[in-house]
């Protein structure tokens, strides 16, 4: 039986490269062998991935994609579908933990610098990642037709009007009517089951390949590769089967008890992750007195508010995400972790996680001239962090990063 | 001949990727356009009529035509002789701004001299601006002289929808095609 099956296991793998890919990205890839947490949300970012792929499908059972049927369709899934409620909590948690652990992924990218040479491209991809999940789930987020739905649409889709000259006729492409209506919502159905989706999934198999071909980097940012054993693997590395495997499964577990917490106890997230106005049905002929998106979108919204210009508001919030796509080339450290910076990088970070969160909640507030002022403010230090980059990190003296982990 | 052999392979590969280029561009042409209003939306967004004389002085109607909201103001005479006082509050008073034909339609921004039609759409991100007629001070303006207030933004428009100065709105609301036949308002059409 057993030569009979590893018979059977030798035919498929000499015509597809099993025991190779497993060896090679799984049971021996070396990965550094000192890490700190830090280094979890990328698997945990996966596993989020493949909650909202399932719950995702199950909620295509019941939705319906046309103006008449998408409210009722979700009230349906949320009342009359056995454990409808549980699918779609499941789904709408997994957005907002999708966004925390992407975020926590970055800002870990930030602060131990994993965009250094060699993983520039690592970097990118991973950045196109973030980029079409905001499409994503703006898309995903208008269609329960609900007053949230609508007139969060209507305001993103009008930041195409500041474009100048073909601004209005590309609104009106985009809806495909005259308000946003079935035709809508029935194309950004398409978009956020099927085209983004795909797009994803391609982008994050690419973010692996590139981070599988230069390795993971490490807290201290110390270069692996430079000492090899006999067989030209790193010495200060550790096989990623069992050693990375075990670890991400605990990981894996206490985030199951966060996420199951939320979406048990806390779906709604205060109205922070499913917004209150968003249980009305739309209505084109009343705006909603006070207009937020969710939470992982405020501190670009703050920004568009920031700036009294229409156009220059919708720049200056596609600038703020577009700089982050370049930071491997503002960066002019000789180290890469902030543990062996100097000090003008310390305050930087610290300046720029404050206006982060500043602007996070400000974003979600109604606008009074003192928050204007704050969110100018924040959006003038969050550009000096990275615009300033290349000379702060060039000036300032770093410590000897160690030779070896 | 190797040199001859290279130029014309060049030009070959040249050739074929511009016919390539064309074609894919022209196959383009159907998934795009695919998107545009579709003959029915176009139906459905037809124009709308309404008889505007049973309209009160100083009342505010609004009707919906392609599902946006198009305030009807009839204003008194006072109203219409005090809206050149507020100009000093306004950023483009004549509306100069706004596309043609409907530029420069004073005073009260439609082809009657006692009525408003404008959309209510705020030209800053296209909220619905609130109707607030009374000269009081509000908590967005303690001068404030009656007009809308664009509640996601907070832009500020003034009794004929005309933008003030120093707000996110950069233009003035716009007026949707009409014309009165009598006083009988058809919006979505011009004679």
């Amino acid at each position: 039986m057993t030569q009979q099956s590893s018979g059977i296991f030798n035919w498929i793998n000499t015509r597809l490269p099993i025991s190779n890919t497993y060896e090679r990205h799984l049971s021996k890839h070396p990965v550094p062998k000192k890490v700190n947490f830090w280094y979890l949300f990328g698997a945990l970012a996966s596993v989020v991935l493949i909650i909202q792929i399932v719950s995702g499908i199950w909620l295509m059972f019941g939705y319906e994609n046309t103006e008449e049927g998408a409210f009722a369709s979700v009230e349906y899934i949320m009342r009359d579908i056995e454990y409808g409620w549980i699918i779609r909590y499941m789904h709408t948690t997994g957005a907002s933990m999708f966004f925390a652990v992407v975020y926590l992924h970055m800002f870990r990218g930030l602060l131990y610098g994993s965009y250094h040479k060699p993983r520039e491209l690592v970097w990118i991809f991973g950045m196109t990642i973030y980029l079409v999940m905001m499409a994503e789930g703006f898309l995903g987020y208008v269609l329960p037709y609900g007053q949230m739905s609508y007139w969060g649409a209507q305001v993103i889709i009008s930041l195409f009007g500041a474009i100048p000259y073909i601004g209005e006729s590309l609104e009106l492409w985009v809806r495909g009517d005259y308000y946003i209506s079935g035709a809508t919502i029935s194309r950004f159905f398409a978009l956020h089951v099927v085209a983004l989706p795909l797009i994803l999934i391609a982008l994050v198999f690419m973010h692996l390949v590139a981070l599988h071909e230069v390795g993971a980097g490490n807290p201290d940012g110390v270069d692996i590769e430079k000492y090899l054993d006999e067989d030209g693997v790193p010495l200060d590395s550790v096989p990623f089967f069992p050693y990375k495997v075990l670890n991400a499964l605990v990981a894996i577990g206490v985030f199951g008890i966060v996420f199951s917490f939320i979406m048990f106890f806390f779906p709604e997230g205060g109205g922070y992750m499913l917004e209150l106005a968003n249980f009305e049905e739309a209505n084109p002929l009343s705006t909603p007195e006070h207009i937020a998106p969710v939470w992982y979108y405020s501190p670009y919204y703050a920004m568009l508010r920031a700036v009294p210009d229409k156009l220059g508001g919708l720049l200056v919030m596609a600038a703020a995400i577009a700089i982050l796509f370049v930071v491997p080339w503002l960066d002019r450290s000789k180290a890469a972790s902030i543990r062996y910076k100097g000090i003008l990088s310390k305050i930087a970070m610290t300046m720029f996680i404050i206006s982060w969160l500043m602007l996070a909640w400000l974003g979600t507030v109604p606008v009074t001239a003192l928050r204007t002022t704050l969110s100018i403010i924040g959006t003038v230090i969050y550009f000096a962090f990275f615009l300033l980059m290349p000379i702060y990190t060039s000036i300032e003296k770093t410590k000897p990063v160690p030779e070896r982990l | 001949m190797e040199d001859t052999l290279t130029t014309r392979r060049k030009v070959l590969i040249g050739m074929t990727a511009t016919v390539g280029a064309a074609g894919a561009s022209m196959a383009a042409i159907p998934f795009i356009a695919s998107w545009n209003p579709s003959a029915k939306a176009k139906a459905v967004g037809g124009p709308v009529r309404i008889d505007v004389s049973k309209m009160q002085i100083g009342q505010k109607i609004q009707v919906s035509w392609r599902k946006q909201p198009i305030f009807i103001i009839r204003h008194s005479k006072e109203a219409i002789e005090n809206l050149s006082k507020v100009e000093s509050k306004l950023d483009d008073p004549s509306s100069l701004k706004i596309e043609e034909p409907y530029r420069d339609l004073n005073p009260t921004r439609s082809t009657s001299g006692e009525y408003t039609v404008i959309a209510g759409v705020c030209t800053h991100l296209g909220c619905a601006p609130k109707f607030y007629p009374e000269i009081q001070p509000q908590p967005w303006d303690d001068s404030w002289i009656g007009g809308f207030f664009c509640p996601c933004h907070g832009s500020m428009f003034d009794i004929v929808g005309r933008v003030f100065k120093g707000v996110p709105a950069p233009t003035n609301l716009k007026v949707p095609p009409h014309y009165f036949d009598g006083s009988i308002l058809t919006i979505g059409e011009e004679r």
